[in-house]
This record gives C-alpha cells, sequence and structure tokens, in this order.
C-alpha cells in the first residue's frame, strides 16, 4: 500500500488547486466539492495505470474536467458567444490605456481596479468551452499541448477558444469596470467600431 | 524585424510560451525597439497574474480532505487529522 499512499500525499497537494477549478466551473461550492471528490475517488482507483514521471497534477485536471462534463455538461445550454466577432484583441488595454500612473505599475492598477469577486464572476460568466481553456492556460498555465489533452481537443481548438474566450473575459471585466464608475464608458464612436459586425454566426 | 501588427498578433502566443524559438526572437527584437508594443505586452502578461491570482483565492471547505482521505480508506494516509491551511 506504499505506493498508494504516496498517491495520496502527492495528489492532495494539488486540492486547493483543483477545487478553485471545480469552483469556476460549477459555479456553486457544494459541487465544486462533489466533484473534487469525485475525481479523487476515480484517480485514487485508476493510479495504477498512472505512469510515473508523467505530469500528475495535468492527469488530475483531465479528471476533473471530464468528471465535471459528465455530470455537468447535460444541463449546460448551449454556450452563448454574443457578439465576440467584434471584440478587437486588445480590447481592455484599449479602454484602460497603460493604466502607469503616478508611479505604480499596471500590475498594481488591475490589482486595485478590479476584486476577486469580479474577476471570479468574469471567469465564471465565460461560455464552458472558452472558461476551461482560459482557466487551464491563464491561471494554471498549462501549454496548449495539455489542455488539448486535459479537453481531449485538437491544439488548434484550443488556441480558438482561447482567443474567444480572453476577448469575452475583457469584455466582461471592462463591463464590470465601466458599471463601478471606475472607468468611462465606450464613447458612441467606441460603439460604433466594435459594433460592425465581420460576418453572421450562429452559436 | 516585424512591423506592430505581426508583433501584436503573436501576443498571447509569446506570452504563452508557444512560439518557435525563431519568431520568438523576431517579436522579442521588435519589443526591445517598440515601446508601444512593449506596453501592450506588459499589460496583457500583468492581466493574466492578476487573474490568476484572482482565481486562486478561494478558500478551501473544511473537512474536505477529510471526505477524500475517507473515501480512500483509513489507511491511506497515518494522520488524517492534520489540519490544513
Amino acid at each position: 500500500m506504499a505506493d498508494r499512499e504516496r498517491f495520496a500525499e502527492l495528489a492532495l497537494e494539488y486540492m486547493p488547486q483543483l477545487y478553485s477549478a471545480a469552483l469556476r466551473m460549477t459555479r456553486n461550492p457544494a459541487d465544486a466539492e462533489d466533484i473534487v471528490q469525485e475525481t479523487y475517488l476515480k484517480a485514487y482507483r485508476a493510479f495504477g495505470g498512472f505512469q510515473e514521471g508523467t505530469n500528475l497534477r495535468a492527469w488530475l485536471y483531465r479528471i476533473l474536467t471530464n468528471t465535471y462534463i459528465n455530470a455537468y455538461r447535460a444541463k449546460q445550454r448551449r454556450p452563448d458567444e454574443r457578439d465576440l466577432d467584434d471584440v478587437e484583441d486588445l480590447y481592455l488595454y484599449r479602454r484602460l490605456g497603460a493604466l502607469e500612473g503616478m508611479g505604480r505599475s499596471a500590475e498594481e492598477e488591475l490589482m486595485d481596479l478590479f476584486t476577486d469577486d469580479e474577476v471570479k464572476q468574469a471567469m465564471e460568466a465565460l461560455p464552458e468551452q472558452f472558461r476551461m481553456a482560459v482557466y487551464l492556460a491563464d491561471v494554471e498555465g498549462f501549454s496548449y499541448k495539455e489542455i488539448a489533452e486535459i479537453l481531449g481537443v485538437p491544439i488548434g481548438t484550443v488556441m480558438s477558444r482561447l482567443h474567444r474566450g480572453r476577448k469575452a473575459m475583457q469584455k466582461t471585466l471592462f463591463e464590470y469596470a465601466v458599471a463601478r464608475g471606475l472607468t468611462p464608458g465606450p464613447s458612441g464612436d467606441d460603439q460604433a467600431d466594435v459594433a460592425e459586425p465581420e460576418q453572421a454566426h450562429h452559436g | 524585424m516585424g512591423d506592430c501588427e505581426e508583433t501584436l498578433h503573436e501576443l498571447y502566443a509569446y506570452l504563452d510560451g508557444e512560439l518557435e524559438p525563431h519568431t520568438r526572437s523576431v517579436v522579442q527584437r521588435h519589443l526591445d525597439g517598440c515601446t508601444d508594443c512593449l506596453q501592450a505586452f506588459e499589460f496583457h502578461y500583468e492581466l493574466r497574474g492578476v487573474i490568476a491570482s484572482k482565481c486562486h483565492s478561494d478558500r478551501v471547505p473544511d473537512g474536505l480532505r477529510d471526505r477524500i482521505l475517507s473515501c480512500f480508506g483509513s489507511d491511506a494516509l497515518d494522520d488524517p487529522d492534520t489540519p490544513i491551511g
């Protein structure tokens, strides 16, 4: 049983991260707890098939993701892609500017500009497929290849979901900043610019 | 040396560490000489750091670790009562 003990110790190191990821997926603490618990149970049962030297963290995320998808995807409505074709790549940057004032870095400004809850809400507001890709890349720092393996999709799909998901995330964050009066809303001209559709889209 | 549009097109692939060495060095050379692009890259690098740190601030529920360990069976770890931070 020594191997099992060692597995439990190693795998549980990732529990706080997996719990945060599960919360972003399910948006609900009770459901998040359930899928984390189920993930560890599946991992514990399957650990014989886990090869030493492969990436334990990525393997756990794969189980977590599959557990979530199996349990919840049926309940999800189709992704609401809104009008992301209209959103430029540097959406937030173009609107917030470089944010470097009074000797503060952009990072300090951004840390203060958005609350923890706003960033979590912006993440959780992403359509599911985008949310998983963006979370795995931007929060967990997985490579495109790892994300492709975790989600079971081609690398090109990962890149396209990241591209669209990041734009959607920036758009939501900007909406929060505007709603709190932290930055002026888009002017009429800006609206006209962003509202010009490039192609029809059927979500 | 690439132009601004080409450089900004590679922004995320660069920040994601996914560029081929050659393209990466082309982007790097452009950034060395272009404050505008450098600023945009820094903004996105820092935005990502802010998103990551704010998305990791959840408190793990009390007892979750113990419930997981009890699923594993009592022989999984010797000391299941150790509190976690």
